[in-house]
């Protein structure tokens, strides 16, 4: 049965509700939201002089009513202490989405915490020590003086190495400037820690180093550049399901051609069309069906390519662009170099590129038409490069994310309105700490280490690396080992011992044990293996600041208590510092006691961000929270570069004077030769299974699913994560919509169910990444590159049935995409 | 929509109103008695009105008929889908409504007769008519409102209430006294 929430009602905001700004708590995009509070006892009404919105809700709103809010996006919850009704809803005046909601933030009111609605209650709201054979809540003081005392002798026996951490680095939720700040004094200030890794991947390194290498910062134009490019050129990225109001907001209006007005103004001494789009994928995504539908056909190139072969493509189009002549060849004169060379190694002819990917001579010349011929009357064409996982976590991250540059590099598509090339993003951005330069590069492969047995305490910060690692069986295996050679450790001796107990966990440790320390929002996974949890606020719990994918910087208000004696994580942080000095200064090491002293004396989060952005970050000197409040929910880009009249003054694209971040102010052109499948025995995997097992996101889970779980209308549509087959492949493995299947090689096995899907192409299939109920990483073998980016992307494997997923009844699964001709 | 929209015909039957009054009024009577009945304890839910939209044999297979419910500002499709499903009504099981705005911004769905979904053009939400509203894809944060349903004796199909919150409204029937209430 179809989930419905039965309302028919809902509580009206009173006229001097209290309103703040909130940036979604999910994606890069960062859409903008209002929080609208009132005490639970009061109410407004219908009429326009009674309700906080001004609105007759007496009358039928019409379509993209600023006045609307649904069931999703209310709740009832405790502002410093006392009950409110609290409604969370998008935002019409803010410049990223206009007030349009994706399925993810439109449901920020259902996912707070609420004991009177019963929402999230699986929220951690103390902390929890493993004693007496189980986890049991315990105090802040006791919990914290375990995990130093447990850090310290760690250190005393392994020096820091021993200490091995994961930790966000994002914004948005479970990140954000202050808590990367608090987090980042903690372990590259105080400490020195080398064995870190970030929440997706299992290293502490950059997605996109090669375009940081070629001078060019991955986040580099505005989204109002989307409206205004002759040709959006995307490569392994799905904006309609992963960057969604972004999507709707900036690139199809522009495919719609209702931008054009807005061209011709800004842009009056060239001719302009309504956008063209290539988008480059293995797979027919929504995306390219919403192309195709408000563009028409002949608007949408989809190059479907042969998976990992993305870099021959990349290399076609830069030799046939300089075979053109379409280059731009004053700017790469003036503001660029090594741009004869990378020609020169990277020169792969048309028809030599067509064998390798699998695409037609015709469609890459005509993609290279699309990015480069010069407009009428010669004007160069404006194209904004974009790319995401697909690249990313596809074959050969460095030198494909470089190819990329080099083209928008050759054809200056970059720094000019209507151009730039960007990663399309995944969670917004956050990210200020001390120099991590000490981590090296490559960086360490956390992982294995982990699966070595080396290390004695993990200090996890919000990842779950049993869903979010590749070659996941065995991480989980040696993981749930090593923890439990400690749990059984510490119940041979009475918790009240600390001495016995830590001569206990040290004796472990030394036989192969590990030490857990898991700091979260909500139980995790890999919680479960751990020791101790320490309870997380979240945005809107705490004030919290990131920026988005066009460097928009913003402050989320606190309008909600955290669950129990939840914390931001910036102070938790700065506890742990506190208790690691005292135990250090207990022992009598004064000179390592010495290390945290006077550095984390921080009340509030806003002292994290003072200290950590208003300090350190590029332009933070003219941010505060009082500023960035005024600035609402449209801040301000980064880099920040004054103050004046009473607002901040950003930037709305970068390198628009062609200076880029070298020594010498010029962007590098890199050789970016063809060499295969980078990862050893993936080659030999598509030849020995049946099916390409691609994954990425999909429209209706944010991240890991970690809310989700815990809400019926996504559950209902997940009971199991989904894997989109082919009906063909379907027919001949005898399976139904619906079926349970197990995704086998040799690497390992996993589970999902089965989605028709009739887009599919033959013998390729896509599951969901880190699904809670099927994890990917599991058929993943653990091969990187060069600096410890996975290919998550590039799996082959067996699929046979298992059984079948017994609410699956209850789903619909027609096609996900718009009909056509409709 | 393919076909031609048909007006709706909202139910002009006073249908339960007067008695349905009186039975609470009744109830209230004996513990607040000074005051008029329907003010003294307003109700905790909204009372819908029972609307007359059509009679079967107004309904061809997999064409959809426009109607409003519970009033005149919200557009909404009767369809007689030619197979049983869950929350169908009439002899069949087959007869279903839904509200035709869509829950994301409230733009009107389209229906497509191929797959018998209800379809958004602004932001391609999609909606299965098969499966009480459930939203394909799409970026409404709830499954599609499904118009309840009876059919009398003679056919006659009537609206007597909504399972979720209809786009563009804080309370699904906006005002009370304005339709034929249906309480009970």
């Amino acid at each position: 049965m179809t989930y419905k929430s039965g309302t028919d009602q809902l509580p009206i905001p009173p006229k001097d509700a209290k309103v703040q700004n909130v940036t979604c708590d999910f994606c890069i995009v960062g859409c903008g939201y209002k929080a609208i509070s009132w005490p639970v006892d009061r109410q407004g009404g219908p009429k326009p002089d009674e309700n906080a919105f001004g609105e007759d809700l007496t009358q039928q709103q019409g379509a993209e009513s600023a006045a609307w809010y649904n069931p999703s996006m209310y709740n009832v919850v405790r502002q410093d202490g006392k009950l409110v009704h609290l409604i969370i809803r998008p935002d019409k005046e803010c410049e990223v989405n206009a007030g349009l909601n994706s399925v993810r933030g439109g449901r920020m009111g259902e996912t707070r915490y609420s004991d009177q609605t019963g929402t999230m209650t699986a929220r951690l709201g103390q902390p929890m020590v493993w004693r007496y054979s189980q986890m049991m809540p315990t105090s802040w003081d006791d919990s914290l003086s375990l995990v130093a005392d447990v850090t310290r002798r760690v250190i005393e026996e392994m020096g820091e190495d021993g200490v091995i951490v994961s930790a966000f680095d994002h914004g948005g939720a479970a990140g954000g400037y202050e808590n990367t700040w608090g987090t980042g004094k903690l372990y590259f200030d105080a400490l020195k820690i080398k064995n870190i890794r970030i929440h997706n991947r299992p290293a502490y390194n950059s997605e996109v180093h090669a375009s940081r290498d070629m001078g060019v910062g991955e986040l580099n134009n505005s989204y109002e550049d989307a409206e205004l490019a002759d040709t959006i050129f995307v490569v392994g990225a799905n904006p309609l399901e992963n960057q969604t109001n972004y999507f709707l907001a900036h690139w199809v209006p522009n495919l719609r051609g209702e931008t054009l007005d807005k061209k011709k103004q800004m842009l009056a001494s060239e001719p302009h069309a309504a956008a063209k789009v290539i988008i480059v994928d293995p797979r027919r995504t929504v995306s390219v069906n919403a192309c195709e539908t408000v563009a028409g056909k002949d608007n949408v190139l989809h190059l479907a390519i042969n998976p990992g072969t993305d870099l021959v493509l990349l290399n076609a189009l830069l030799t046939e662009v300089v075979n053109k002549g379409w280059q731009a060849k004053n700017f790469i004169t003036q503001h660029t170099s090594g741009f004869d060379e990378a020609v020169k190694a990277n020169r792969i002819s048309v028809e030599d590129a067509a064998a390798v990917t699998g695409l037609r001579s015709e469609d890459i010349r005509k993609a290279a038409q699309w990015i480069a011929e010069p407009k009428a009357g010669g004007t160069p064409r404006r194209t904004m490069l974009a790319y995401e996982k697909g690249l990313i976590w596809g074959n050969d991250n460095y030198r494909s994310n470089a190819a990329m540059v080099n083209l928008a590099l050759a054809t200056w598509n970059v720094g000019r309105e209507g151009t730039g090339c960007v990663r399309l993003g995944g969670h917004q951005e956050g990210y200020v700490r001390p120099s991590d330069a000490h981590v090296g590069r490559p960086a360490a492969y956390v992982d294995q280490l982990l699966i070595s047995g080396q290390g004695g305490i993990h200090h996890n910060w919000a990842t779950d690396h049993f869903k979010s690692t590749l070659n996941a069986e065995e991480f989980r295996r040696v993981y749930r080992r090593r923890t439990n050679l400690v749990k059984e450790a510490m119940d041979s001796v009475p918790y009240g011992d600390r001495e016995a107990q830590l001569e206990q966990i040290v004796a472990a440790v030394k036989r192969g044990g590990l030490f857990s320390v898991n700091v979260d929002i909500l139980p995790t996974q890999m919680g479960e293996a751990a020791h101790v949890w320490l309870p997380a606020a979240t945005a809107g719990e705490m004030n919290l600041t990131s920026m988005n994918g066009e460097r928009r910087l913003r402050l989320t208000e606190r309008y909600m208590d955290p669950p129990g004696a939840a914390l931001p994580d910036a102070l938790i942080a700065a506890r742990m510092a506190n208790a690691l000095e005292a135990s250090f200064r207990r022992v009598g090491n004064e000179t390592y006691a010495n290390k945290f002293k006077g550095k984390f004396d921080w009340k509030t989060e806003e002292d994290a961000f003072m200290d950590g952005y208003n300090q350190h970050a590029e332009g933070g000197k003219f941010v505060t929270y009082e500023r960035l409040r005024a600035m609402g929910t449209n801040g301000v880009q980064e880099p920040v570069v004054g103050f004046e009249n009473g607002k901040l003054i950003g930037t709305k694209r970068l390198y628009a004077d062609a200076k880029f971040k070298t020594d010498d102010g010029r962007a590098k052109f890199m050789k970016t030769e063809w060499r295969g499948l980078q990862v050893a025995g993936r080659d030999q995997q598509k030849e020995k299974y049946a099916f390409l097992i691609n994954n990425g996101r999909n429209n209706l889970i944010w991240q890991n699913a970690f809310y989700d779980v815990h809400t019926p209308f996504v559950r209902e549509r997940n009971p199991v994560a989904p894997i989109e087959m082919n009906p063909g492949d379907m027919e001949k493995l005898g399976l139904k919509a619906g079926d349970l299947v197990e995704v086998y090689n040799d690497v390992g096995s996993t589970q999902a169910m089965v989605y028709p899907t009739p887009s599919a192409k033959p013998g390729q299939a896509f599951m969901l990444f880190i699904a809670p109920t099927g994890q990917v990483g599991n058929v993943i073998s653990k091969g990187t590159n060069e600096f410890m980016i996975p290919n998550y992307k590039n799996v082959w494997a067996n699929i046979r049935r298992i059984g079948h997923v017994p609410s699956a009844d209850a789903m619909s699964f027609k096609s996900i995409e718009y009909p056509k001709g409709l | 929509m393919k076909e031609c929209p048909k007006l709706v015909e909202l139910g002009r039957r006073q249908f339960l109103r007067g008695g349905a009054v009186a039975a609470a009024g009744a109830a209230a009577v004996s513990v607040v008695a000074p005051t008029p009945a329907r003010a003294a304890v307003p109700a905790a839910r909204v009372d819908y009105p029972a609307n007359r939209l059509a009679n079967i044999k107004d309904l061809k297979v997999n064409e959809p008929m426009q109607v409003n419910y519970p009033d005149i500002d919200s557009p909404g499709v009767l369809i007689k889908l030619g197979a049983p499903v869950d929350g169908g009504a009439g002899p069949d099981r087959d007869i279903v409504a839904y509200s035709t705005m869509c829950p994301h911004k409230g733009y009107p769905l389209s229906y497509n007769a191929a797959d018998k979904t209800l379809n958004c053009p602004g932001h391609f939400s999609r909606f299965d008519c098969e499966k009480e509203g459930q939203q394909v894809w799409g970026h409404a944060t709830q499954n599609l409102p499904m118009f309840r349903l009876t059919v009398d004796g003679a056919g006659d199909i009537h609206a007597v209430g909504v399972d979720e919150l209809i786009y563009g409204r804080t309370r699904n029937v906006l005002n009370e006294d304005a339709v034929s209430l249906r309480r009970g």
